[in-house]
């Protein structure tokens, strides 16, 4: 167990290693991205100009550039370059929203995942099996964006059952908190409960098929007990795997479609305000927090699976 | 039926039956069927795969067609305004666009067939030409990604060693990205630069940018498998009777592994298509896609969110065309697959 937590977190730093510096990297390549014209506006002066790319250490080797900004995002006083806020203040700021998205989504999304997915499974080729079908590429057919200004405008404008975006933090009221997500939720559900129901669907057909399932139908055990604790148990493994990737990358503002069209402010929309703006240390933080998240989800991913199936060993 | 053997047919010892693949148009044994002629076959019968197949064609056939329409049946162009215009609808004559600014919903005539935007556009002629445009891109960035992600694939796994670790770290990091930040990352900035490769050269608001980014995006998606194939395939005896008879490894991954992932290939190619559309879309409603003018579904989606309450028209046109098109794509790819490799692992969105 503990060579396997010292491998995990020594991956970890490689990958955040390369995925900053990759991302270092990508902003030096822009031409005219001299990110001292657009700290300075338009009518900087040359010398002005000058000055704050020396005060701002851009005419420093590039290397000296990468490893000053890491010293500053580890010691908690990276500023943005165009709007000259600390990032991790903003970063903090946007972190409740969409964890508050990953975590009621997430749930939503591996319930009824595992659900629709059993359900198609037990009747294939049945009514229900090809309804769910139906409406399982409908949801991955379906941008998020769409499905959500669709939502804002039917329930939000007409049937006025919902709020029209926002998020109120849940220490100030829980229930407008659980009233602003809902819709959230399940407009970010709908893509992966398609993509797991159809993925545990045919996981669940081809265990159905082990010569075990048949050994314990032949020991008497009841159609239920078999289902729940020999087939579904061994099929879940994939489910898990693909959704602690999926749910990383939320929490590291994957889901910005989402975010930005129900205006959550979470870090997803901060990304992408960022890269509008061209503004390297917010988008250097934010792909570095999703990397981190990754890298941790799969960590824990390894050891769930360790839990589900006793013959996978943590070897790292 | 194991279809990577072609010909052999598993469990016709236990039966005398003879499985309905392996029987010609006359219903005769067709011996010797391909794998591909198998898979057609199959493919044939799945008439929920055909008829959205037939979808995708009709709703392409249509974009094609956009122009033809533009100019005889609606006499206008993508981007021509008529902000200040009339149009009659059942005898009365009405503003495109109102006194406060609201555009005209469909009108179900030739002109303005499905209402206008708040420029005085028509909406049916934008949705075609935007059309055009998120397919053009959509089939660009498939092929861009088909191409590298199989060299790739079969590269890594077929050298294994170094260059394989390498490809292998160099895909994964891709992966560690979230798909939306780095495909808006990269659209943002190209969108601003342009694409400069010294014989190549792309204007930062041409389609090509957004049809690059989303093919480099989903790389790791196809190059995976594709690797992972190919590491099992090495191992074969037909590769090392081609490696005894001296070929040499750029000819044993062309003619020896190429046609062996083949079906992978061609299973991935309506999956990305479809997550490619999709993905333009979503890059242009950030604003780092298809630049405007330019329509596309995703920026017509993306001006209709933006006068929402007003006019849900301009929503919801682009928006259902959209979701038909993956829809289409995704249902007909599903059948393919089914077609190619009843039992493969790959499935939609991954």
């Amino acid at each position: 167990m503990r060579r396997f937590v010292v491998r995990r977190l020594a991956a970890a730093v490689g990958v955040l290693f390369v995925i900053s510096v990759l991302t270092f990297l990508i902003f030096q390549t822009i031409p005219n991205g001299d990110p001292a014209l657009r700290i300075g506006g338009r009518l900087a002066t040359a010398q002005e100009i000058a000055q704050i790319r020396h005060e701002w250490g851009f005419d420093r080797p590039i290397y000296v550039q990468y490893f000053r900004t890491m010293e500053k995002i580890f010691n908690g006083t990276v500023v943005s370059y165009t709007q000259g806020v600390n990032v991790l203040d903003q970063i903090r700021h946007g972190l409740p929203a969409t964890l508050s998205l990953a975590v009621g989504a997430g749930f939503i999304w591996l319930m009824l995942g595992i659900l629709f997915g059993v359900i198609t499974a037990i009747k294939a080729g049945r009514f229900a099996d090809r309804a769910l079908t139906v409406l399982a590429f409908i949801g991955v057919s379906s941008p998020p964006f769409f499905l959500g200004a669709l939502v804002i405008y039917y329930l939000g404008y007409k049937a006025g059952v919902v709020p029209l975006g926002g998020y109120v933090p849940l220490g100030q009221d829980p229930a407008q908190w659980f009233s602003h997500l809902i819709a959230p939720w399940l407009v970010l559900s709908v893509l992966f409960i398609g993509i797991y129901s159809r993925v545990l669907r045919s996981t669940l057909l081809d265990t159905l098929g082990e010569d075990y399932v048949r050994t314990a139908r032949a020991k008497g055990i009841s159609e239920r007990r078999v289902l729940a604790r020999h087939v579904l148990r061994n099929s879940l493994i994939p489910i898990i795997s693909l959704w602690g990737l999926d749910f990383a990358q939320i929490i590291g503002g994957g889901a910005i479609l989402t975010e930005s069209v129900f205006s959550l402010h979470g870090v997803g929309q901060f990304a992408a305000e960022s890269i509008g703006r061209l503004d390297l240390p917010p988008i250097l933080v934010v792909t570095m927090l999703t990397a981190f998240a990754v890298v941790l989800l799969s960590a824990v991913v390894d050891i769930l699976y360790a839990v589900l199936d006793p013959r996978i060993r943590l070897s790292g | 039926m194991a279809i990577d053997s072609g010909t052999k047919a598993t469990g016709t010892e236990f039966s005398s039956e003879i499985p309905v693949e392996l029987l010609g148009e006359s219903g005769k044994l067709a011996a010797g069927a391909g794998p591909y002629r198998l898979a057609w076959r199959r493919l044939r019968r799945n008439r929920a795969a055909l008829a959205f197949g037939g979808l995708f064609l009709l709703i392409l056939l249509l974009c094609l067609l956009a122009p033809v329409y533009a100019h005889d049946i609606a006499h206008t162009g993508p981007d021509d305004n008529h902000i200040t215009e009339t149009v009659k609808v059942g005898g009365k004559v009405r503003d495109v666009v109102n006194a406060i600014g609201l555009p005209i919903g469909p009108t179900w005539h030739s002109r303005f067939f499905l209402g206008a935007d708040s420029n005085g556009r028509d909406v049916a002629v934008r949705l075609l030409y935007g059309g055009r445009n998120s397919l053009e891109v959509g089939t660009v960035a498939t092929l861009i990604t088909m191409v590298l992600a199989t060299i790739i694939g079969v590269l890594a796994g077929y050298s294994r060693g170094l260059v394989d670790g390498l490809l292998t770290r160099a895909l994964d990091v891709i992966w560690a990205y979230p798909v939306v930040i780095l495909g808006v990352a990269l659209g943002a900035i190209l969108a601003v630069s342009g694409i400069d490769l010294g014989i190549v050269k792309v204007r930062g608001s041409s389609l090509m940018v957004p049809a690059v980014v989303i093919g480099i995006v989903y790389v790791p998606y196809v190059a995976k498998p594709i690797r992972g194939q190919v590491l099992g395939l090495r191992e074969r005896e037909f590769i090392d009777a081609a490696r005894v008879q001296g070929q040499s490894s750029l000819r044993i991954m062309f003619s020896e592994l190429l046609p062996n992932v083949g079906s992978t290939v061609i299973v991935f190619v309506p999956l990305m298509l479809a997550n490619a559309v999709l993905l333009e879309a979503g890059l242009s409603y950030l604003g780092a896609g298809v630049q405007p003018p330019n329509p596309s579904w995703g920026t017509m989606i993306s001006d209709g969110i933006s006068s929402i309450p007003a006019a849900i028209h301009l929503v919801l046109v682009p928006g259902i065309m959209l979701v038909l098109a993956v829809l289409s794509i995704n249902v007909f790819g599903d059948g393919v697959r089914d077609a190619l490799d009843p039992r493969a692992k790959i499935r939609i969105g991954r």
